[in-house]
């Protein structure tokens, strides 16, 4: 294989989407039609959706330019600085492709090749002028090294990659506190040709040496430190670094990665842009027949089907069974979508002796004879997520073709026809990239399954008072804190429908947040009989323009904790604080998006009045003088100041 | 594929690259020819090219090349020995 790979072009595909029938003809179509910007937006997102090569991602990017002035203001938007020790202009292109897969819309900023240090050090470079929320560190260790002799001790290399990755952590710092930009280093994934053979790693001084111990504390130091990674060495050891990069461009361009490859890694470097601004996916959707398990249940009966041991296809079905539980362990919800008779499908799940999975492990089930997009569609809303936070996973390619084309939002993998290729292929196209993992995540189903008993507990209670005085909610109170930070982010960037002014922050941005004396920060957590909901609720205080005012910069909570009247329990602690601070009005604004029109009367209802002018269009602003203000008592929730 | 061909693939290739609709592969047309044709497109060229033949170009072989001529020579070559 390596012997043709001399001769013939190979590169890593983006398998997992489909091939469109004729992209060159639905593009032309497409950039000579006239469309709103709502429109441009959602059918730019369904182009990006193909299987791409690099001369189509190209061919849609400029696409893409030509249509940016048209599309709506509310869109996600991500500003990524590349820094390289190798050419990468060519890069740019798939990742506004790739971020554009995930309803992401980037800049991208390339430096000259080589000067990487140079921009990081001097606070006058293009690098800090174009602003980046990101900033991506393409370097290759051979770039941050001396060279050393073949001989060198031991002692002596190991000094020289200490030095070269504290170089690398100050160079860090500096990005975060000049730019508040996020941090995303490369891995090492260059393979020299080995000197010793499989002796190679054991001399101190050999390449692959230096390449692996530089990687290792790299990858540690940049866990102690908070900043990402773009893992290439790992994602491309599963394809080979000849599919990546090749010996005569980088001779003759000095390019590391490959055209062709472009699309593959502009598709991973995208994912961790999206996650950054929220965009990952949350809830994996399952067929049940040949996708959990082999066979029909409804036809072959709960001993008919094929799971588990005895065949090695059962065996395949089991682990993916076993991949499924675990994404669910880091808190990505499953959900079930199924033709079938809803007893026998949820019998199979507590009678099969081979289930991996149960049926407490789905947040949602779906199983009856309706279509599956309004299936989806439902569970959509039963567990208040958007559609395009979910992934639908069906060996039906009729089905999958189905919900592509009535739920564009939903991400529809193509599924390989082997189960024992499912789990790479769910893994391969990225849906549920993390740039954190908490405690919250881990709790998340228990969460939303406790919270479906709540549901249903709310239908039970003859009134909503006394629901609510039945939960027994406490809500805890403090700013924001470092241990939190993580999950604050997140909440920040992941929430969409209550969320007031949905201004996004990075972790970065936060922190400077946490240290300005004139900024006010909440965090509340909300506990209940049913167990604790976790960092649910926040609020950002800003202090002016005139003096005595606060205005509330953010104000957002999860969805999984709506209907409770929370918010009048925080409202009350902010005025509360408010006024030993000396504050006499809070003013409050609503800036709309496609998905927070829940929360547009959220201020009259808690007594604030409109205040004319002053707004951007669209927006509204609303004040809520302190002097002689009563507010109603809230009795459900009890509060309590956290440290 | 006779060269006739390879000239035409490689027409579609330059105004697929240049996003320029009026460019045609001549035996005579060189970067000197087009403002665009940079260091950058020149590899673009080379790699579409290489995706589009089935092919793979060695650093001594791309260096050697002086107009479209030369390629189109080049590419015949290597998908005879293909």
């Amino acid at each position: 294989m390596t012997v043709m790979s001399m001769t013939t072009p190979s590169c890593p595909d983006l398998y997992w989407l489909p091939e469109a029938a004729d992209f060159d003809g639905a593009l032309r179509m497409f950039r000579n039609t006239e469309l709103s910007g709502e429109e441009n937006w959602v059918t730019l997102q369904t182009l990006a959706n193909y299987r791409l090569d690099f001369m189509q991602t190209r061919r849609l990017d400029r696409v893409v330019s030509d249509k940016t002035g048209s599309l709506p203001g509310s869109v996600p938007r991500l500003r990524l600085a590349i820094l390289g020790s190798s050419t990468l202009e060519h890069l740019a292109p798939a990742i506004r492709i790739g971020a554009l897969r995930r309803g992401l819309l980037v800049e991208v900023h390339v430096a000259p090749f080589g000067q990487w240090r140079q921009q990081i050090l001097d606070p006058a470079s293009a690098l800090y002028a174009f602003q980046p929320d990101a900033v991506l560190l393409s370097l290759d260790h051979a770039a941050l090294l001396p060279t050393l002799p073949l001989n060198a001790p031991r002692i002596d290399v190991e000094a020289a990659l200490d030095a070269a990755v504290d170089e690398l952590a100050q160079l860090w710092h500096l990005l975060r506190d000049r730019a508040k930009a996020v941090v995303i280093q490369q891995t090492q994934w260059i393979v020299a040709p080995s000197l010793f053979g499989h002796f190679e790693r054991t001399v101190p001084a050999a390449p692959a040496a230096i390449a692996t111990q530089f990687d290792a504390r790299l990858t540690m130091r940049a866990a102690e430190e908070g900043a990402l990674l773009l893992d290439l060495r790992q994602a491309i050891s599963g394809i080979g670094a000849e599919q990546i990069g090749d010996p005569m461009l980088w001779h003759h361009a000095k390019q590391t990665i490959s055209p062709m490859a472009a699309p593959w890694v502009g598709d991973h470097i995208a994912r961790i842009l999206a996650a950054l601004r929220g965009l990952s996916k949350k809830v994996a959707i399952l067929d049940l027949d040949n996708t959990l398990w082999g066979g029909v249940i409804g036809d072959d009966g709960l001993d008919g089907v094929v799971l588990g041991q005895g065949s090695g296809t059962g065996e395949a079905y089991l682990t993916f069974q076993h991949y499924l539980k675990a994404l669910r362990s880091r808190g990505v919800l499953l959900a079930v979508s199924s033709k079938n008779e809803q007893a026998i499908a949820e019998a199979a799940f507590d009678q099969h002796p081979e289930m991996v999975l149960r049926r407490d492990d789905f947040a949602a089930f779906e199983a009856n004879w309706n279509d599956k997009p309004s299936a989806v569609r439902r569970i959509a809303k039963d567990l208040d997520l958007g559609l395009d936070s979910f992934v639908f996973i069906d060996d039906n390619p009729a089905e999958r073709d189905l919900m592509r084309r009535t739920l564009p939002a939903v991400s529809v993998p193509e599924l390989p026809e082997a189960p024992e290729l499912y789990a790479k292929c769910i893994a391969d196209a990225g849906y549920f990239e993390a740039v954190s993992f908490s405690l919250e995540d881990t709790k998340r189903n228990d969460q939303y399954a406790a919270n479906r008993e709540r549901k249903r507990r709310q239908f039970s209670a003859t009134n909503m008072e006394d629901f609510l005085r039945d939960l027994q909610m406490v809500l805890t109170v403090s700013a924001f804190r470092q241990a939190d930070l993580p999950r604050i982010t997140q909440l920040i960037n992941k929430t969409n429908q209550f969320n007031l002014t949905t201004r996004r922050y990075t972790e970065a941005e936060v922190r400077a947040l946490m240290e300005d004396p004139s900024v006010l920060t909440y965090a509340f957590r909300l506990t209940d009989r049913f167990g604790d909901n976790g960092l649910t609720s926040i609020v950002i205080g800003r202090r002016g323009p005139e003096p005595g005012s606060l205005e509330l910069d953010s104000w957002l909570m999860s969805c999984r904790i709506l209907g409770r009247r929370v918010e009048n329990a925080v409202l009350q602690v902010i005025v509360e604080d408010a006024k030993v601070a000396g504050i006499t009005q809070l003013i409050g604004r609503y800036r709309p998006t496609p998905k927070n029109g829940l929360v547009k009367d959220h201020y009259p209802n808690l007594g604030f009045s409109l205040l004319e002018g002053a707004t951007d269009p669209g927006e509204t602003a609303w004040i809520l003088p302190l002097e002689n203000l009563s507010l109603p008592p809230v009795d459900h929730i009890a509060v309590m100041r956290g440290s | 594929m006779d060269k006739q061909e390879i000239y035409a693939a490689l027409t579609d290739i330059l105004q697929d690259v240049f996003d320029n609709p009026d460019i045609v592969a001549t035996p005579d047309l060189s970067a000197s020819d087009v403002p665009e044709w940079d260091s950058f497109n020149h590899i673009n060229i080379v790699v579409a090219s290489e995706m589009r033949f089935g092919i793979k170009f060695k650093t001594a072989e791309i260096e050697s090349l002086r107009n479209v001529g030369d390629f189109v020579e080049l590419i015949a070559s290597k998908r005879i020995a293909a």
